[in-house]
């Protein structure tokens, strides 16, 4: 394995495994304040219970996720120091930002994560709260515009090989910015909320008279059915301004090898890269200059008009774009179905209509893992499809890697540590969520300590 | 001009880093080191005192990385390449530390290894930090006439030297002295405290021995820093004022001082990482890369700081008040 290689693998490996924790930071904190303004309206002890049980496993998820994310940090450094000499002073302006919006979120969720039973008042503990959503989305979308810089990179001028006249502004919001940021704050809120969504239909499905789980569910679900509508219409938005900026990007995502007037729209098929064409998929004519310009007749560049070794690998590209596309079509059918039935079930019982359905419970959690499938194969396909590239036009990722030889044993050893750290999350996140929350309102939970 | 406000900028974060994340390491060291008959309240108290602060402590060293590749992109570069290996092992101490952490306190039934983990994590993570930071200055990552690190001299040579590591083990007991002193005031339990402040007082021990062993090293090991922390102009009074903060610490320890004594211990801290940064003044690495090498632009640089002189009245009042309440005495 070459150096290049074992650190493009580590980097998306500690990125992937990182991404997952830090969608649960940002939207963990909304899910609990919505909880706790219930809990302060309502007075209903069961909304109090329901906020401190997400607060222990958000607990574990900020800790792993702050600790990741420091790795990812210094791995900007240890796998691509000529990217970040290059790079550092360029897109400093966000990640200072960052620095700062997380290190609110970290004191806040601190007070927040702590700060229930009244050792602080109950206003500023609600207030914790709702800083710490914002702070975390902040955080977010300031590390975001970062990489749509390495998309589209604007605000300075090259000199001798290094960045000269740099507009610290101009870079951070870059073309790409608005597009990629929106569509991962929706992404994060999105995928968090079906996957918790899932865990109390589980629950529910078993047990559906467990009161606290179909109030939560009444909390996840409306987060989940916003924002399964809302991500199509940024996702769209993105997909026009890859087509703008971007084209050979856009057309590895569709695998679209010729340049093309009336591009039609693929889903599936199998890009293969030594014939250079796209077999096997369902082609719907026009569709995708349609979507990328507005126009039935527009033109749509394709793979062949850079040569091979400006290409990114087209068949991954285009696979996690479809998986990314097709998860994000599913959750958005659920949406409507769940809005359909909460349309219908207005009149009952208020809740009721949720549990009403075995059907409906299993499909929500046939939903639960789709957002996060969706978070992970969309990074894959804009890093991917921004290959060869690490900052587009300017710099090539194999002159960016770092010159320190058996990258590989790196990689295996943060592989392993972080599979390590995986399963035992996934064994205590188990553990809290259905043996802490029986259901039945909060008399028969053991306290919170 | 900017590049030396920066250059300060980022010895102060390192000082708040030493004295908040730096503390919450040693109280891992005194957890592995927790005896007698009160060891479990000794590991309740340490728990309970860094559980809520931690993560907001840990943030300081991110920004310190994010102001070093911000201003000083080339010292980024040539430091995460040449120390390479003490920089990763330092992240696995880090992702250790941290989760272990928080699984001791959610997988009951694993406690005692999480704890261990966790004990271990928080004395190898300091020492990584106390070697990386002495490698920059033993003038062991030698510069080529391009401005590159000579990578032919290893991954080894440039920091698993003798000063470096002598510098780790001060960071070690640096790092000890502190959580010990802080915890005197995390409990009003007597018999608890006299174990802390027995700490406390061999940890100011192994300080004092521990910095005068480093500085004989660094003579032979490290020359040229070793010469300005003895041979230069500002030496003796800064060894004069070094002696005067670690007797002031050791005299509240045994006087019970202990509010005193958390103060004392702070400017120790202080003192002694000015004394680095003087001996290493100018430069970020030891000869070969000066701050004015390896600084950014001006613009960027003004940039930065006036973003982080504008952050500041929101994150410190913030960081404050998550001190305020969640120290002992509010919690009482």
């Amino acid at each position: 394995m070459t150096d290049l290689l074992a650190a493009r693998l580590q980097m998306a490996m500690s990125l992937m495994f990182h991404i997952l924790f830090a969608v649960a930071g940002i939207a963990m904190p909304l899910l609990m304040v919505l909880a706790e303004a219930r809990w302060l309206k309502t007075r209903d002890e069961i909304y109090r219970t329901l906020a401190k049980r997400w607060c222990r496993g958000t607990a574990i998820l900020f800790a792993v996720g702050a600790v990741t994310g420091t790795v990812l940090s210094f791995e900007l450094g240890l796998l691509w120091p000529g990217f970040m000499e290059f790079a550092g002073p360029v897109i400093g302006l966000p990640f200072a930002m960052e620095g700062f919006a997380f290190f609110l979120e970290a004191i806040f969720l601190g007070i927040y994560l702590y700060g229930w039973d009244g050792k602080v008042p109950e206003r500023v503990h609600f207030v914790a709260g709702i800083l710490v959503c914002i702070c975390g989305t902040l955080s977010g979308i300031f590390v975001v515009t970062a990489n749509a810089w390495m998309n589209t990179p604007a605000g300075f001028d090259i000199e001798q090989g290094m960045a000269v006249n740099i507009d610290p502004w101009a870079a951070m919001w870059n073309p790409a910015s608005l597009a990629q940021t929106s569509h991962m704050t929706i992404a994060a809120f999105q995928s968090v909320a079906f996957a918790v969504a899932a865990i109390h239909a589980a629950v529910l499905l078993r047990n559906p008279g467990a009161t606290a789980h179909r109030k939560a569910l009444a909390i996840a679900l409306p987060v989940a059915v916003v924002t399964a509508l809302i991500q199509p219409l940024s996702g769209d938005f993105s997909a026009k301004v890859v087509a703008e900026s971007q084209p050979i990007k856009l057309a590895a995502l569709e695998g679209q090898w010729e340049t093309e007037r009336g591009a039609p729209l693929r889903i599936g098929g199998w890009p293969d890269e030594e014939a250079e064409e796209t077999r096997y998929a369902i082609e719907i004519p026009y569709l995708l200059s349609i979507l990328a310009f507005n126009d039935p007749q527009a033109e749509v560049a394709g793979l062949k008009t850079v040569p091979p070794e400006d290409r990114p690998p087209v068949a991954i590209t285009h696979f996690s774009f479809q998986i990314m596309v097709g998860c994000g079509m599913v959750m958005m059918l659920t949406a409507l179905i769940t809005l359909f039935l909460w349309w219908r079930g207005a009149k009952g019982p208020p809740q009721e209509w949720m549990t009403r359905h075995p059907w409906f419970l299993k499909l929500l959690i046939a939903n639960g893992p789709l957002g996060l499938i969706a978070v992970e194969a969309g990074w894959i396909a804009t890093e991917v499809g921004r290959q060869p590239w690490v900052i587009q036009g300017v710099m090539r990722t194999k002159d960016a890697v770092t010159q320190v030889p058996n990258i590989w044993m790196s990689l295996v050893s943060f592989t392993l540590l972080y599979l390590f750290l995986g399963i035992i999350v996934t064994i205590l996140l188990k553990r809290q969520v259905f043996a802490s929350l029986p259901g039945d309102g909060p008399n028969t939970d053991p306290e919170v300590d | 001009m900017w590049e030396v406000i920066l250059g300060g900028v980022l010895v102060v974060v390192l000082m708040i880093y030493t004295l908040t994340g730096g503390a919450d390491f040693g109280g891992g060291v005194w957890d592995l080191f927790a005896s007698g008959p009160r060891a479990d309240r000794q590991r309740t108290t340490i728990g309970k005192a860094i559980g809520p602060i931690w993560e907001a402590n840990h943030v300081w060293l991110i920004i310190l990385i994010v102001l070093l590749f911000v201003c000083f992109p080339k010292a980024f570069a040539i430091l995460s390449t040449a120390l390479h290996l003490p920089l990763t092992l330092c992240l696995f101490g880090i992702v250790l530390r941290g989760s272990a952490f928080v699984f001791r306190k959610y997988d009951p039934d694993n406690r005692e290894a999480w704890r261990r983990v966790f004990a271990i994590a928080s004395l190898v993570t300091p020492m990584m930090l106390g070697m990386t930071l002495a490698a920059t200055s033993g003038g062991y990552i030698r510069i080529d006439q391009q401005g590159r690190w000579m990578h032919q001299d290893g991954y080894l040579a440039t920091w698993l030297q003798p000063f470096p590591f002598m510098a780790g083990l001060l960071a070690v007991a640096l790092c000890a002295l502190l959580a010990a002193v802080y915890l005197l005031g995390e409990t009003d339990d007597a018999d608890l405290r006299e174990d802390f402040r027995r700490r406390a007082l061999t940890a100011a021990v192994a300080v004092g021995i521990l910095a005068f062993a480093t500085l004989g090293v660094a003579l032979s090991n490290a020359p040229h820093f070793g010469w300005r922390l003895s041979g230069s102009a500002w030496a003796i009074p800064f060894q004069l004022l070094a002696g005067a903060t670690a007797l002031s610490v050791f005299a509240c320890l045994w006087l019970r001082r202990y509010a005193a004594a958390k103060f004392a211990v702070g400017a120790q801290a202080v003192v002694m990482l000015s004394g680095w940064a003087l001996a290493q003044f100018p430069y970020l690495i030891v000869p070969g890369v000066s701050i004015a090498d390896a600084a950014a632009s001006e613009k960027i640089l003004a940039m930065t700081f006036w973003i982080l002189a504008g952050g500041m009245p929101l994150l410190l009042p913030s960081f404050f008040y998550l001190y305020r309440v969640f120290s002992f005495s509010a919690s009482r």
